[in-house]
C-alpha cells in the first residue's frame, strides 16, 4: 500500500518571508525581487528509483564507505552512519546521560559532567570536527561543542568513547565550536552571548554596551594524548560571534568567526540585530595570538572552569578546576584580528580547499559574499581600514571582497566544497542546496531540500582534499516525509550525489535529536584502529577484578566494596550477604571476556541508577545506598549466551544493627 | 608456470574466504590461519592435534618453571572464571586434560576455539554437552604454549 500525503507546499517560505519584511521594512522589496530573481524554485532531480536504490544499497554483510558523524543537538549526543547505506551504526553519548549504557550514570563517567554550575547533566551538541593532520580529517578523535553550558567534548575513535570534557570560562553559549586548525594544533571556542567577563558579576542587562564582552577560546590539543587546556581567550566587543572555521593552505596559520548583533542588542534580537547592512567577519592569526600569549602579552584572569579526564586507560574520570585564564584584550593588543565586514548577519564561514576564498553566507543577505584571503592580507599591509574597534581594525569591504554569488535563494547559509572547483550552499529559506562556481561566481545548479536546510555536509567536504562523493543536507522539519508519529517528527537527513554535474537525491532518513553539522571520513581511516576489546593485562581500574579467584566483598566502615567478574554466564560472586541499611555500596563489575562484542550488564531491583553496561576487559562502578531490608535480585542484561537468563544472583540487605556477617559465594547451593 | 597456477588458484579462494562470511569477523582471525571447511576434510593432524595455527606437533621437554609461571598468571587471568582442575564449571575440568589430548590439541583448542567447536569432532560434542562457546581470550601463541606448561603441573599423575 502506498500513502500519499499532500503537504508538499512550503508554508515556510511565506512565514519566513512575512516575518522579514516586517523586519527589513524597505529591504523587502529588495527580497521579493530577489526571490523572482531566483526563477523557478528548484526541482528534486531524484534518480530513476532503482538506480537511487542500487547507490546507497550496501549488501548485508558489507561495509559502508564512510563513517558519518552526526550531532544530536538538544539530544546531547553524538551518532554514527555508515553512507551510503544511511545505517546507524550508534550513538555516542556526550553530554547526556545515557541509560542505556549507564554512561553519566557509573562513577567512572559521572566526573565528565562537572561544571563550575554543579553537574550537569545534558547539553546541546552542535558541531562536531575530526581532529586533522595537513588540512584533513585524520580519524584520531572527534571534538564536538556543547552551546549551552559551554564545553568542549573529545571522543576517543578507536574506542568510540567520550574520555574529556573541557568547561569554557567567561562563555556564554559555545556556539562557534569546536573546529579544529590545519594540524588539530588548537579546538576553538567562541561566546555567542557576549556576557560580563568577570566571573559571576551582578550588572543590569542594559549595561551591556559598558559590561558585556565577547571570548574567543583557544584550547590546544596534545598531540599525542589530544587532552586539551584553555591556551588563552581573546577579548573582544560585545557581538555576537556564532560560527567559526580554521583557515587551511595558505591561511593555516588563522581563523575565522562570523559575528551577527555589532549592533549590540541585548533584547528581541530578531528585530534589533537586524538593524546594520553589514556584520563582520573576525579574522585571527591564531599563530600571531599564541606567540603574543608566549611573550606574556596577554594578562591573567581569575575564572571557574572544570576540565574532566581519565588519567590512565581506565578508572575514573577526573574533575580538576582551574582559576584562572589567560586573555589578550584587543584594548591592549594589537595586530593579530582584524574584522572584515559582510552582509547582513552571516552565519558561517568556510574556507575553500585552497584556503584563499571565505565564503561567508548572511542569513539575511541577498548574495553570498567571498572574501580573498590573499587580498586581505594585502589590505593589512595597506592598512586599507575605515576605522578601529576597541582597537580592532576593520578592512574596507571593497578591499577584501573577491566576488558575490547572486540569486544563491534566500537565506544562504552553509557552505563546503567539492575540491573540483564548485562550492554548495545550503539555503535555509527558499528550502535548496545551490552549486556554484568558485571561479565565476555564477550558480550553475540548485535542488530542494525538505524541509528548510540549516547545514549541509559534503564527504571530507571541509578538507584539503574533499571527496565529491555525496552531500547530506540536514534539514530542521520532516513534517509529511515519513510516516506521521504524532505532532513532532524525528529530524530528516538527505543523501546526494555529487559524483556528477548535476545533483542527485538518493535517500532522505529520519536521524536522532537535531542534527546541526556532521562530518564524513572515509572507512579505512577508522575502521583498522577500532578497538576490540579493553586488554585485560592493560586493565589499570583501581578496582578491577583480574583474577577471578580474588572475587570479594570488603567493608570499610560503611562503605560495602564489591569485586565482582562476569563471564558467559554468571557473575562472581553472585550470593552476598551481610550488607546494612544505610551502607553505601559499590559493586565494581569486570567484564573478564576478551571476545570482541561480548557484553555483560548489571541491573539490581529498586536502585535508584540506570543499569551498567560493562564491554570486554572494562571495570565499571554502580553505587547504591539501600533503603530498605530484603532480598535484591540482580541479572546481566546484555543477552550474552544460551544461558543467559541463568545469569544473575541476589543480595541480601539486614537492617542497620543486624548481626548478619558479610559473606559472598558462588557455585555452592 | 603450473604450481603457480595453482598458488593463484589456492590465494583467490583464500581471498575469496577471507572477503565474504563471518569466519574473518571472528577475533579468532589474530592467529587463525586454519583453513579447514569440514569434518570430512579435516587431515589426520587435525583430527589428532586441531585445528590452528598450530601446524606441528609440539614436543614437551624438561619443564620450564619460567613458563609453568606465566602461564599460571595467564590461566588465572583468563582462564579459572570458566575452568577448575577437577570439577566441571562452566566448562571441562583440566586436571587431566594432558591425558585425553595432545599439547598442540590444547593449544589449538586455546588459539582458535570458534573454529574447533564448530568443525573439530571432539570440540563438538563438547559444546553439544557444555552448551557455551569457548571464547578467544585474547592470548599470544607463546602464551598458550605457558598455559600447556602451566597444565602440565595440575596432571593428577
Amino acid at each position: 500500500m502506498n500513502l500519499t500525503l499532500t503537504q508538499k507546499t512550503k508554508p515556510m517560505k511565506t512565514i519566513k518571508l512575512n516575518n522579514l519584511s516586517r523586519i527589513l521594512t524597505g529591504a523587502g522589496i529588495l527580497i521579493v525581487s530577489a526571490f523572482i530573481l531566483t526563477g523557478c524554485p528548484s526541482n528534486q532531480n531524484m534518480l530513476d528509483t532503482s538506480d537511487a536504490a542500487q547507490k546507497v544499497y550496501v549488501a548485508p554483510g558489507d561495509y559502508d564507505s564512510y563513517y558519518a558523524f552526526l550531532s544530536g543537538g538538544y539530544s546531547g549526543q553524538l551518532s554514527v552512519w555508515g553512507l551510503p547505506s544511511a545505517r546507524m551504526l550508534k550513538v555516542i553519548p556526550v553530554f547526556s546521560q545515557d541509560p542505556e549504557t549507564g554512561y553519566g550514570y557509573t562513577e567512572e563517567t559521572k566526573p565528565l559532567f562537572n561544571t563550575s554550575y554543579g553537574f550537569i547533566p545534558w547539553d546541546d551538541s552542535h558541531h562536531p570536527h575530526i581532529s586533522q593532520t595537513n588540512g584533513n580529517s585524520d580519524g584520531r578523535w572527534i571534538f564536538i561543542n556543547a552551546n549551552n553550558t559551554p564545553r568542549i567534548a573529545r571522543i576517543d575513535l578507536t574506542t568510540f568513547e567520550t574520555k574529556e570534557i573541557i568547561e569554557l570560562p567567561n562563555t556564554g553559549g559555545n556556539h562557534a565550536s569546536s573546529f579544529v586548525t590545519n594540524n588539530s594544533e588548537y579546538v576553538i571556542g567562541a561566546t555567542r552571548f557576549s556576557i560580563p567577563y568577570e566571573k559571576d558579576l551582578d550588572v543590569a542587562i542594559n549595561s551591556y554596551s559598558e559590561s558585556f564582552r565577547g571570548a574567543l577560546t583557544f584550547l590546544k590539543v596534545n598531540p599525542e594524548s589530544g587532552r586539551m587546556n584553555v591556551d588563552f581567550q581573546i577579548i573582544v566587543p560585545p557581538f555576537n560571534y556564532d560560527l567559526g572555521r580554521a583557515g587551511k593552505g595558505v591561511s593555516a596559520d588563522w581563523v575565522f568567526f562570523t559575528t551577527y548583533n555589532t549592533e549590540q542588542a541585548h533584547t528581541m534580537l530578531e528585530v534589533n540585530a537586524s538593524r546594520n547592512d553589514k556584520d563582520f567577519v573576525a579574522a585571527v592569526n591564531w599563530r600571531k595570538a599564541a606567540e603574543l600569549v608566549a611573550e606574556g602579552k596577554g594578562k591573567t584572569m581569575s575564572a571557574e572552569y572544570y576540565h574532566n579526564y581519565y588519567e590512565g586507560k581506565q578508572g575514573f574520570a577526573v574533575s580538576k578546576v582551574n582559576n584562572e585564564v589567560t586573555v589578550l584584550d584587543t584594548r591592549e593588543v594589537e595586530n593579530f584580528i582584524y574584522y572584515l565586514p559582510t552582509p547582513k548577519s552571516p552565519h558561517g564561514v568556510d574556507v575553500d580547499p585552497s584556503g584563499e576564498l571565505l565564503v561567508a553566507g548572511g542569513k539575511l543577505a541577498t548574495v553570498i559574499p567571498v572574501h580573498s584571503f590573499s587580498r586581505m592580507i594585502k589590505a593589512i599591509e595597506n592598512e586599507e581600514f575605515d576605522e578601529f574597534i576597541d582597537g580592532i581594525p576593520v578592512l574596507k569591504y571593497d578591499s577584501t571582497i573577491i566576488g558575490e554569488v547572486e540569486n544563491p535563494g534566500l537565506g544562504p547559509l552553509h557552505t563546503e566544497f567539492d575540491g573540483k572547483g564548485y562550492a554548495y550552499t545550503s539555503v535555509y529559506i527558499s528550502s535548496e542546496i545551490v552549486k556554484w562556481s568558485l571561479e565565476t561566481f555564477e550558480v550553475v545548479d540548485r535542488i530542494d531540500s525538505y524541509y528548510s536546510i540549516g547545514h549541509l555536509m559534503i564527504t571530507a567536504g571541509d578538507n584539503v582534499n574533499p571527496e565529491a562523493r555525496y552531500l547530506l543536507g540536514l534539514t530542521k522539519t520532516a513534517k509529511d516525509r515519513y510516516l506521521p508519529t504524532g505532532p513532532k517528527q524525528n529530524h530528516p537527513a538527505q543523501l546526494y550525489d555529487i559524483s556528477g554535474d548535476k545533483m542527485q537525491l538518493l535517500y532522505d532518513f529520519p536521524t536522532i535529536g537535531e542534527p546541526h553539522y556532521a562530518q564524513a571520513i572515509a572507512a579505512e581511516k577508522i575502521m583498522p584502529n577500532s578497538k576490540q576489546i579493553y586488554e585485560m593485562e592493560e586493565n589499570d581500574h583501581p578496582y578491577a577484578l583480574t583474577r577471578i579467584t580474588e572475587n570479594r566483598v570488603v567493608r570499610e566502615g560503611n562503605v560495602v566494596r564489591v569485586y565482582m567478574g562476569a563471564t558467559r554466564s554468571h557473575f562472581r560472586p553472585d550470593n552476598i550477604e551481610g550488607i546494612k541499611v544505610g551502607d553505601t555500596v559499590f559493586i565494581h563489575l569486570t567484564n573478564m571476556e576478551q571476545e570482541w562484542d561480548v557484553v555483560h550488564g548489571i541491573a539490581i531491583k529498586g536502585v535508584p541508577n540506570s543499569e551498567v553496561l560493562v564491554v570486554p576487559g572494562q571495570t565499571k562502578t554502580l553505587k547504591w545506598t539501600p533503603t530498605r531490608t530484603g532480598i535484591y535480585p540482580f541479572y546481566c542484561t546484555a543477552f550474552c549466551s544460551a544461558l543467559h537468563q541463568e545469569m544473575q544472583g541476589y543480595i541480601r540487605v539486614s537492617a542497620a544493627n543486624s548481626n548478619v556477617p558479610l559473606t559472598w559465594v558462588t557455585g555452592t547451593n | 608456470m603450473k604450481s603457480l597456477l595453482r598458488i593463484t588458484t589456492v590465494l583467490a579462494l583464500f581471498v575469496t574466504l577471507s572477503a565474504c562470511g563471518g569466519e574473518t569477523n571472528t577475533p579468532d582471525k589474530k592467529t587463525s590461519t586454519a583453513t579447514a571447511k569440514s569434518e570430512s576434510e579435516l587431515t589426520s593432524f587435525q583430527l589428532e592435534h586441531g585445528i590452528g595455527p598450530v601446524v606441528e606437533p609440539i614436543t614437551l621437554g624438561e619443564l620450564n618453571m619460567e613458563w609453568v609461571e606465566k602461564g599460571r598468571a595467564i590461566f588465572e587471568m583468563k582462564c579459572e572464571m570458566c575452568h577448575s582442575m577437577d570439577n566441571r564449571v562452566v566448562g571441562p575440568a583440566l586436571g587431566d586434560v594432558l591425558e585425553k589430548r595432545t599439547p598442540t590439541y590444547v593449544m589449538n583448542m586455546i588459539l582458535n576455539p570458534g573454529e574447533m567447536t564448530k568443525k573439530h569432532p571432539e570440540a563438538k560434542k563438547l559444546l553439544q554437552e557444555y552448551m557455551s562457546i569457548m571464547p578467544f581470550q585474547n592470548v599470544e601463541r607463546e602464551d598458550a604454549r605457558a598455559i600447556v606448561e602451566f597444565l602440565r603441573t595440575q596432571s593428577d599423575s
